[in-house]
């Protein structure tokens, strides 16, 4: 499917290419959304081109994100591994792609996640939360102030 | 036979007990170097030398808990949730090593009822304190008080989640009766889903090569998690629902309260709270050296003819936590 983005075989996705910005793809459809949140993606002035349920021969279907004259750091990169671990990154300049990224899981997750634990004092007071990743795969996250361990489907995004 | 067993593995305990206290005497300066200023809000902020540490200063504090270490200092016991023993042991700690008290027992008289955040009483009062001993009933509300104060903070309990003095002080208890920490069996008792002393006593004694039996109601078995964490360091743990099971294996019989508002049904709770009564005729098979733990209050769980018993250690248990909480403050402060 990378092909589409060097501008060779454009038919088989059906949105357009970009000149320079980064393309974001095989996430899972069903967390697009969570994707875009993350990434404060609606707070992005340039043009967007996102499109779902796409075929793939590695996940069966995946969603994708093009995003004009937009580059991210690591950081920023790493916060969509909660919801996108299979996630590539690839970097256009002038229609291609000059560098594939793909995204890995950080140490510490901060403020963009909410703590489940109801009794625990981020939900109660202004706090920023913060998670130590305890474990990769399946992830789990252990909130820094109440220690509670969570996994995924207690995943609340802020 | 039994007892000749007995006293020479309880000698062997005593010479490796001393051989390894000695060992943290010896960098005793480092140790204190160390502590100084530092918050204590989880068991696991200090390192297993330091707890060793910090239950070797105990043993000091025990021979002679009177001292002006303290002079000039001020403690604040800030308890937004109310607490008789806890408070009033380190009261008696900070006391009793010549610092002053101030602070309040109950959030109906704090500035909380006027609206005020925690990180507000927090910022204010460390500005007239040298430490603040904290109880709260929201989980991380120590952890968060630590990020913000000016001076450190010892948690005195937060919710659910942890207790660390509670835990050093059933460390030394277990290493007062059994004379090691390491090698030992523990069987917890009671809820082993909520009890928070469980948990960080767990996470303690399982640097020890301790072996763990869990026996309580379905409802409140100890959770994955921990059973996880004892799986991934390849420590043995054994779980059932009867109380008679495993007692005669243990070394340390660590009760806890079945809470009735943990059940969602109540003839359940009904059923189950007369199951786990330790009672005195139950003792009969036990090990000579196995000692009887709890972290009060006690309700029902252990009868109360087992208070004359030579196993029962409970009393003793909260006295040591005067010692515990005079060598933890004294390190922190960096007056010892």
């Amino acid at each position: 499917m990378s092909c589409s983005h060097s501008g060779k075989d454009k038919t088989q996705l059906q949105v357009n290419a970009i000149r320079e910005g980064t393309v974001i793809d095989h996430i899972p459809p069903q967390n697009l959304f969570k994707v875009i949140s993350i990434l404060n993606l609606h707070k992005i002035t340039t043009q967007i081109t996102f499109g779902t349920n796409f075929d793939s021969q590695r996940m069966g279907k995946k969603a994708l994100i093009k995003i004009e004259g937009v580059f991210f750091t690591q950081e920023e990169i790493n916060k969509i591994a909660l919801v996108a671990p299979s996630a590539k990154l690839n970097l256009i300049k002038n229609y291609e792609v000059v560098q594939k990224l793909p995204v890995s899981i950080p140490d510490k997750v901060s403020g963009i996640i909410k703590c489940y634990n109801p009794n625990c004092v981020t939900n109660h007071e202004k706090v920023t939360t913060l998670f130590h990743v305890v474990e990769n795969h399946p992830i789990m996250l252990k909130c820094h102030f109440c220690e509670k361990v969570m996994t995924e489907e207690h995943f609340i995004f802020i | 036979m039994d007892k000749i067993k007995f006293i020479h593995t309880t000698i062997l305990r005593k010479v490796y007990l001393c051989y390894a206290f000695e060992c943290v005497k010896n960098a005793a300066n480092s140790f204190a170097m160390n502590l100084k200023n530092r918050s204590l809000v989880s068991i696991t902020d200090f390192s297993k030398e330091e707890q060793l540490y910090i239950l070797s200063l105990a043993q000091d504090f025990e021979k002679n808990p009177v001292r002006n270490l303290l002079e000039n200092r001020v403690v604040a016991t800030l308890f937004f949730e109310p607490s008789t023993r806890t408070r009033l042991s380190f009261e008696s700690a900070v006391s009793r090593l010549g610092g002053k008290i101030i602070g309040f027992s109950d959030v109906a008289s704090s500035s909380m009822t006027k609206g005020e955040t925690l990180k507000d009483t927090i910022k204010i009062v460390s500005n007239y304190c040298d430490l603040i001993v904290m109880r709260h009933y929201l989980e991380g509300a120590a952890r968060y008080a630590s990020e913000i104060s000016l001076v450190p903070i010892v948690n005195a309990g937060d919710g659910a989640n942890q207790h660390p003095t509670q835990t050093m002080l059933d460390m030394y208890s277990i290493y007062k009766t059994q004379g090691t920490l390491d090698n030992l069996k523990i069987l917890m008792v009671g809820d082993l889903k909520y009890g928070r002393t469980v948990h960080s006593l767990l996470m303690a004694m399982s640097q020890f090569n301790t072996t763990f039996y869990f026996v309580s109601p379905k409802e409140l078995m100890m959770p994955e998690e921990y059973k996880l964490y004892l799986e991934k360091l390849k420590l043995s743990y054994y779980e059932h629902t009867d109380l008679n099971e495993y007692i005669g294996e243990a070394d340390i019989v660590y009760m806890t309260r079945v809470q009735k508002e943990r059940f969602s049904d109540p003839l359940e709770y009904e059923k189950t709270k007369n199951v786990y009564i330790l009672r005195s005729e139950m003792l009969k098979n036990t090990k000579p050296n196995m000692r009887i733990l709890h972290p009060l209050p006690r309700v029902n769980e252990i009868d109360v003819e087992v208070d004359e018993h030579e196993k029962a250690y409970y009393f003793a248990q909260a006295q040591n936590g005067l010692y515990v909480r005079q060598a933890i403050i004294t390190s922190i402060l960096g007056v010892i």
